[in-house]
């Protein structure tokens, strides 16, 4: 979300207000917002993305062997990237800049683990395809007895395939 | 000019208030950021790059239940009129249709929608998996959300990282890359000038809100979108699960502060409601907001009982084919025509008059 004001930097202040009845939200960078007054009291939700950035960009451990080590491989992205836009370049990111990543990721979500679904990434092995089969006929007789018959029309193409 | 009818329900199944808690409740929609691992992220993907993601992507979609009879459009192909409109209909997020700053739209934007679910191409992820529904149903929506997830999944290899989970372009979004949102209509706590409170409790809880069209939108016609904050270090279901408790507190204190309301001040709240029902109704010229604001006290007055012969679907209705786009469309005109607050009002006093007493 870019700043209401400047519409330059991530908007990392949102403040709420209510006058005649009327509410508005007003979404401001930091830099606005201290120009504005605004720091961040009652009804102002800071975001720690923004002062986390904030704080490395005035960092003084910022020594030239510190920083040429950032340098995503794949990607090619440096940190000083990731801090000027917010966003990462590419998933190995996430693997080259993971200590002040761990860092930001228990700052913004108090945690580093990540505990929902777990992705296994696909193999096309005969097994999976035999559950898949065995799946998607088990799809088909619900959808038979629950009288979705457009849906297992589709199923019964799809099995035709496959088979 | 875009064909919507092409959706089997024109994209608006969402807004019949058929769903649980339609009175406050708008809709609910739930949206996982996913990205493909054999590609750099958005910020760094060249015009091909988006173009072989939108390849791959469509392909696992016609393989799929859930998406093989999806429509497609192709956002970077239309202009900026009917990319509003997608947007007004809650079909795409500002940042697709290209609405933000200076709207410039990415190459290779797409999004794919079958019934209630679809998946956006080439937003900020590679791929938004999202699903909208009618009402308090985050169960449901997430149900099927997570069906096509599963399945696009299987077909196509995500970014994923064994410690921090599935890898978005933004980290507020890494982890489980769920956001759910709760379309609530909040006027008692607004009155009764208890919604500060509320939201500032929200935020200390790790909800945030927005107003009616998501990220960086105005708060409007007194209707706010709840949503979790964080995305990492709870299962999608505590995610929920948390979300889902607070929605249901926060439509406690909206009842309770309605009935505070009728009990301490009912001649300033029956004023309100038929005197926004009295402009709806006879108004010559309505601009969007002055609409907003009206449809919201009317709706009031339709949830405390003091209108009984306007249905909930009939003001959702409103409130969509009155914005900007969706009028212009309409009525074939320029969404900066001069006369567009003119043909709002005709438009409302229309709807109301031929659907008023035939209770939906
Ligand atoms: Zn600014
Ligand atoms: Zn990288």
């Amino acid at each position: 979300m870019s700043c209401d004001q400047c519409r330059e930097r991530e908007a990392v202040i949102h403040l709420t207000q209510i006058v005649n009845e009327q509410v508005t939200t007003l979404h401001l960078c930091e830099r606005c917002a201290a120009e504005k007054g605004v720091e961040s009291p009652g009804s102002a939700v800071k975001t720690p993305l923004g002062s986390f950035l904030a704080a490395m960009g005035k960092g003084p451990e910022q020594t030239p062997s510190a920083r040429s080590a950032d340098t995503c491989h794949r990607c090619g992205a440096t940190f000083q990237d990731f801090r000027e836009s917010g966003r990462l370049g590419c998933p190995d990111c996430y693997r080259t800049f993971e200590t002040p990543l761990r860092d930001l990721l228990r700052r913004l979500h108090g945690s580093t683990h990540h505990l929902g679904e777990r992705y296994a990434e696909r193999e096309a092995s005969a097994e999976e395809a035999r559950e898949k089969v065995a799946d998607l006929r088990e799809q088909l007789r619900l959808a038979v007895e629950t009288e979705n018959f457009e849906l297992a029309a589709e199923l019964r193409d799809r099995l035709k395939v496959m088979e | 000019m875009i064909d919507l009818s092409l959706l089997a329900d024109g994209g608006v199944g969402w807004l019949d208030a058929s769903g649980p808690s339609s009175h406050l409740v708008l809709s609910t929609r739930i949206r996982l950021a996913r990205n493909l691992a054999s590609h750099v992220f958005q910020g760094r993907c060249s015009e091909t790059a988006r173009e072989e993601i939108l390849q791959v992507v469509e392909s696992a979609a016609r393989e799929s239940v859930l998406l093989r009879r999806a429509t497609r459009y192709r956002i970077d192909r239309l202009d900026r009129m009917d990319r509003q409109l997608l947007h007004e209909r809650h079909l795409v997020s500002k940042e697709l249709a290209g609405l933000e700053g200076e709207g410039r739209v990415r190459s290779g934007a797409s999004v794919l929608i079958q019934d209630r679910i679809g998946v956006m191409l080439n937003e900020e992820d590679h791929l938004r998996i999202q699903g909208l529904h009618s009402g308090f149903a985050l169960d449901q929506t997430y149900a099927e959300v997570d069906r096509l997830d599963t399945e696009l999944g299987q077909r196509l290899a995500f970014a994923f990282h064994p410690e921090f989970g599935y890898l978005t372009s933004c980290p507020t979004n890494v982890g489980t890359g769920l956001r759910a949102s709760v379309l609530i209509h909040l006027p008692g706590l607004v009155l009764t000038k208890e919604i500060s409170k509320v939201l500032q409790g929200l935020a200390q809880v790790g909800l945030t809100h927005r107003g009616l069209y998501g990220e960086g939108s105005e708060v409007v016609g007194m209707f706010f979108q709840l949503s979790n904050q964080t995305t990492l270090g709870s299962s999608e279901q505590e995610l929920l699960d948390h979300l889902g408790k607070m929605v249901r507190q926060v439509m406690d204190y909206e009842e309770q502060a309605r009935q505070v309301l009728l009990r301490d001040a009912p001649t300033v709240i029956e004023d309100k409601v038929w005197r926004a029902y009295g402009l709806l109704r006879y108004a010559r010229s309505l601009s969007f907001d002055e609409a907003m604001n009206l449809l919201s006290g009317v709706r009031l007055g339709v949830g405390v009982g003091l209108i009984t012969d306007v249905a909930m679907y009939t003001l959702n209705k409103l409130l969509i084919y009155s914005q900007p786009a969706h009028l212009a469309v309409a009525e074939g005109i320029s969404p900066d025509d001069a006369d567009l607050p003119l043909r709002r009002a005709q438009f409302v006093r229309k709807v109301l008059e031929s659907e008023v007493g035939r209770r939906g």
